[in-house]
């Protein structure tokens, strides 16, 4: 038995590949944030200080500024794909759940550019 | 219409470690998503001015928020060696019964000794943020 519509059949393109795309994007999400996740967490342990001069000598410097945008990135799109998984699994009644994931959609986004901004900011400030 | 029972049937299932090691990835994981909000609190404060900061990094010093910081650790180590886990089944290893039990117990070693000395090396040696 065929899988494929009837429609898809005759004007064949094959798959968009876009039906793993949430399955796909966790996993691509969870190795990078393998490597930048464990980067950060010893980075910060590791730090000497926590105070404000440190803190900003060490997010402006050499690299630093680079990975931790693309750790906010990997982090807000790991983050909002689990939510969203969590949501549909646990949040039954259809208006609550629509709401919830609009809200997790536009919080994982502030992250994202928020986070970023703050980390640019420093970077182009310290010198 | 009748009330029929939903998947997963939970409670017909005697209880196995490895379901616990199952819901811990979730619980770790939205715990985490939380922690994001924390994180851009403390990046946003770094990139405003030295007062700002010094209320924020004294608020993440309070005791309270020391002992969340530190679950926030243990959650992401935990939430780290058991996504390394379900990557290895996503490859297709380790599915057979045993060996799922196995890494469970793997994943809680490691989860108590690389979080036992991340808490050490950030929060005995250095001194609380």
């Amino acid at each position: 038995m065929s899988l494929r519509s009837p429609l898809g059949k005759v004007i064949g393109r094959g798959s968009a590949k876009q039906g793993v795309s949430h399955w796909w994007g966790q996993r691509l999400s969870a190795v990078a944030l393998a490597f930048l996740g464990l980067w950060f967490v010893l980075q910060v342990t590791g730090l000497n200080a926590y105070d404000y001069d440190s803190v900003r000598a060490w997010i402006g410097s050499g690299v630093t500024p680079v990975l931790l945008v693309q750790l906010i990135a990997a982090l807000a799109w790991h983050s909002a794909l689990g939510v969203q998984v969590v949501l549909e699994d646990y949040v039954h009644a259809k208006a609550i759940k629509l709401a919830a994931l609009v809200a997790s959609i536009f919080f994982h986004v502030f992250v994202a550019v928020a986070g970023s901004y703050a980390v640019l900011r420093i970077a182009f400030t310290t010198t | 219409m009748r009330q029929r029972p939903l998947s997963p049937h939970l409670d017909v299932y005697r209880f196995a470690y490895t379901m616990a090691t199952s819901i811990l990835h979730r619980i770790t994981g939205v715990v985490l998503s939380a922690g994001l909000l924390v994180l851009v609190w403390w990046l946003l404060a770094a990139a405003g001015d030295a007062e700002g900061y010094a209320g924020v990094a004294a608020a993440l010093g309070s005791g309270p928020m020391q002992v969340l910081l530190a679950g926030w650790v243990i959650a992401f180590v935990y939430h780290l060696c058991n996504g390394i886990r379900h990557l290895i089944w996503d490859l297709g290893y380790g599915l057979e019964k045993a060996e799922a039990r196995r890494s469970a117990r793997w994943v809680v070693i490691a989860t108590v000794l690389i979080s036992l000395a991340l808490l050490y090396a950030g929060f005995v040696l250095r001194g609380a943020p």
